[in-house]
């Protein structure tokens, strides 16, 4: 049983009829992914790529069982839909949308952990992310599928095509992925590095996982401890950003070095002596790990 | 997008935050006397308007007692190279100075609101401590900052701020300003989209609460529903940076000699580091973007071309939706308008990346074609070195 996403995933897609929405859901389709509904306001009751468009993800959700939000929304709304897709009962929303508003995050992640605290199970994905994909399942996301592979190594990454970079890697040396997820460039997102591998310590399809970080922030930094303190399984970690100068934002809305925090040198520094594997090299990234495992059969 | 002082205190005034009285704002010293007029009665102060921290102790905030003397400051201060603890080394051209009238200070405290990753969401940090740097506090006095998050859909309510009034040992005869004066500048972080706020000092006068300076940080996603800063210029950016924002073109320039242009902010952090590795050093970052074109290339390959210290351009694209295909053609193309006076390496991986390979052979362009990002850094590295095309 892969994480977040398997090929049992029913999922609608919010911002289905846009130009990004259209390209993307049509690519996800192709791939196998069963996306069940679009929701459009005031396109109810029509049909677009063979689904059924509905006027909001209430509707959706009532008449297909869909339980997975992907987010297409134009950014000045889409805070607004991820929030309605928690509304409507979705337990996970995966947000590719790109530009939102910090504050408007913020006012997301309040919402949701007053859900949670009301004791519901939600993953939020993103926002600014490629989505994620569970080779040979289902994939939610913008990333290209032919990179991918089935198999046992999961990848948590806050960039998209340095995870495409990692992944293509790691496909030719003949390493599987369990799933891929991006969880985004933004400063205020939904799932940390930290719940993303406490899913793949818990998953039994990932043997060992690949991190990708970047400067800014310590969500890094948290993920060290908790590897050091709950994780059997191993980690190699790359961290983007070693020639970035402090106080420019290279972007990503969250990579950013601020007051001499969310440095390359503190975040390594915290990895390594977790005892992550770290790679310094960018293009060593399945070469680190074909040096240390063998490729599961696929 | 961050703001220069004087641009934040009209902001904070205009929203009914107190601030010191107003005189001008003046680019040569001929401008002084009239600034001196409006900002009333002896004490001056005149303040350099750059976008850093630390000013004061750097010699970017004078006091004037006498018109003689302010002038005399005005002129030292104007075309003054000022290098604070927060410029990194670099030293800022002192373009413009604020003259303000001086005010009384009965004490002075550390104020500001910051978007916080950890709580995602805003955050005051306050000490009673004020008038020194926010990080030499942390530093020498951890046991005096006070942080409180804040609801960003309610903002700072008045049991909140009294709280907070106490614990910053405020005497009773202010409280009541200091309640005022602390939820306005919450409600200005929030309404305006800042990511940071900080009011550093935030003083007691002898009847009410001040704002001394201001420094404020705004978050440039949020630039659509704020037409008050969209007005405003970006201090920061160079003139490159500017040209790339308005092309939709992520820029940031740098010290070295290979520019790179690459699909994917984390990707091109990832090329700078590889170009690093490699013994070379980056001229620039360049996300490019998603949906890159042959408009979007040729417009970047441009911007990458006008900084005179790039020795050599690496390209690294990982087509993911960006089709290798497009982005060869558009290099080509873009070519055949711009001349290119270095060497270019080309890295293309993913998507129709044979199509890609094969456009750029056949173009009969001196490129040189690169497998993966090693191989490309390596030889973008040898390229501006030798200058071989």
């Amino acid at each position: 049983m892969p994480i977040i996403l398997d090929k049992d995933s029913k999922i609608v897609v919010q911002g289905f009829t846009g130009s990004q929405g259209t390209f993307h859901s049509k690519q996800c389709i192709d791939y196998g992914t069963q996306i069940v509904a679009g929701v459009t306001p005031g396109r109810g009751g029509q049909t677009h790529l063979d689904r059924p468009v509905f006027d909001t993800v209430h509707d959706a959700v009532r008449n297909t069982g869909a339980f997975v939000s992907m987010i297409f929304v134009p950014a000045p709304y889409a805070a607004d839909s991820i929030m309605e897709a928690v509304d409507a009962g979705c337990s996970t929303v995966i947000c590719i949308t790109e530009g939102i508003p910090v504050l408007d995050m913020a006012k997301v992640k309040r919402y949701i952990n007053q859900q949670a605290l009301s004791g519901r199970e939600l993953t939020l994905i993103g926002p600014n992310c490629p989505g994620v994909i569970t080779p040979g399942q289902c994939k939610a996301g913008i990333m290209p599928a032919f990179i991918h592979k089935p198999g046992g190594i999961g990848v948590v990454s806050r960039s998209g095509t340095l995870t495409y970079e990692a992944v293509d890697q790691l496909t030719k040396r003949g390493f599987g992925q369990s799933t891929v997820v991006g969880i985004g460039g933004d400063p205020i997102n939904g799932s940390s590095f930290v719940d993303i591998l406490a899913k793949f310590e818990e998953d039994e399809a990932t043997e060992a996982v690949v991190m990708i970080g970047e400067i800014g922030g310590s969500a890094e930094e948290d993920a060290a401890r908790f590897f050091k303190d709950k994780m059997t399984k191993p980690v190699f970690g790359f961290i983007a950003g070693k020639s970035a100068p402090e106080g420019r934002r290279m972007g990503h809305a969250g990579a950013i070095i601020e007051g001499g925090a969310g440095t390359h040198a503190s975040k390594i520094v915290a990895m390594r002596e977790a005892g992550i594997t770290i790679v310094e090299n960018l293009s060593g990234i399945g070469e680190a790990v074909a040096k240390s495992r063998r490729p599961l059969t696929a | 997008m961050k703001l220069l002082e004087h641009e934040g205190k009209d902001i904070l005034k205009a929203r009914g935050v107190p601030v010191p009285p107003f005189g001008g704002l003046i680019k040569t010293a001929a401008q002084t006397a009239s600034a001196l007029k409006n900002a009333g009665k002896a004490p001056w102060v005149v303040k350099a308007q750059v976008l850093a921290g630390g000013r004061g102790k750097a010699g970017g905030i004078k006091l004037a007692k006498t018109p003689k003397e302010a002038k005399e400051l005005v002129r030292a201060m104007i075309g003054m190279n000022l290098a604070t603890h927060q410029t990194h080394g670099q030293a800022i051209k002192v373009k413009q100075l604020l003259i303000e009238g001086g005010v009384k200070i009965e004490r002075e405290l550390y104020f500001s609101v910051v978007m916080d990753r950890k709580n995602a969401g805003p955050t005051i940090i306050a000490s009673a401590q004020g008038g020194m740097e926010i990080e030499t506090i942390a530093s020498e006095h951890p046991e005096a900052i006070i942080r409180m998050p804040v609801d960003p859909n309610i903002g700072l309510r008045d049991f909140a701020a009294r709280r907070l009034a106490f614990q910053l040992g405020i005497p009773a005869t202010h409280t009541a300003a200091f309640v005022r004066v602390s939820k306005i500048i919450v409600k200005s972080f929030i309404d305006l989209d800042c990511s940071m706020l900080e009011i550093n000092p935030l003083i007691l006068t002898p009847k009410d609460v001040m704002a001394l300076d201001a420094k404020i940080s705004t978050d440039d996603n949020a630039l659509f529903r704020q037409p008050e800063l969209a007005q405003l210029k970006d201090h920061e950016a160079t003139a490159l940076e500017s040209e790339a924002k308005a092309a939709d073109i992520s820029y940031v320039g740098l010290d070295g000699t290979i520019g790179c242009m690459v699909n994917g902010a984390g990707l091109a952090m990832g090329t700078m580091d590889t170009i690093a590795l490699a013994g070379g050093s980056p001229a620039n970052f360049l996300d490019v973007g998603g949906g890159a074109n042959e408009e979007r290339v040729t417009k970047a390959l441009g911007i990458i071309l006008k900084d005179k210290k790039v020795k050599a351009i690496l390209v690294n694209i990982f087509g993911g939706i960006v089709k290798c295909d497009i982005i060869a053609g558009g290099v080509v193309a873009a070519l055949k308008k711009t001349k290119l006076t270095v060497p270019l390496v080309v890295r293309l991986q993913g998507t129709n990346v044979e199509a890609g390979r094969d456009i750029l052979a056949k173009s009969g362009l001196a490129i040189i074609p690169a497998d993966d990002l090693w191989e490309a850094a390596q030889k973008a590295v040898l390229a501006a070195k030798t200058g071989v095309k």
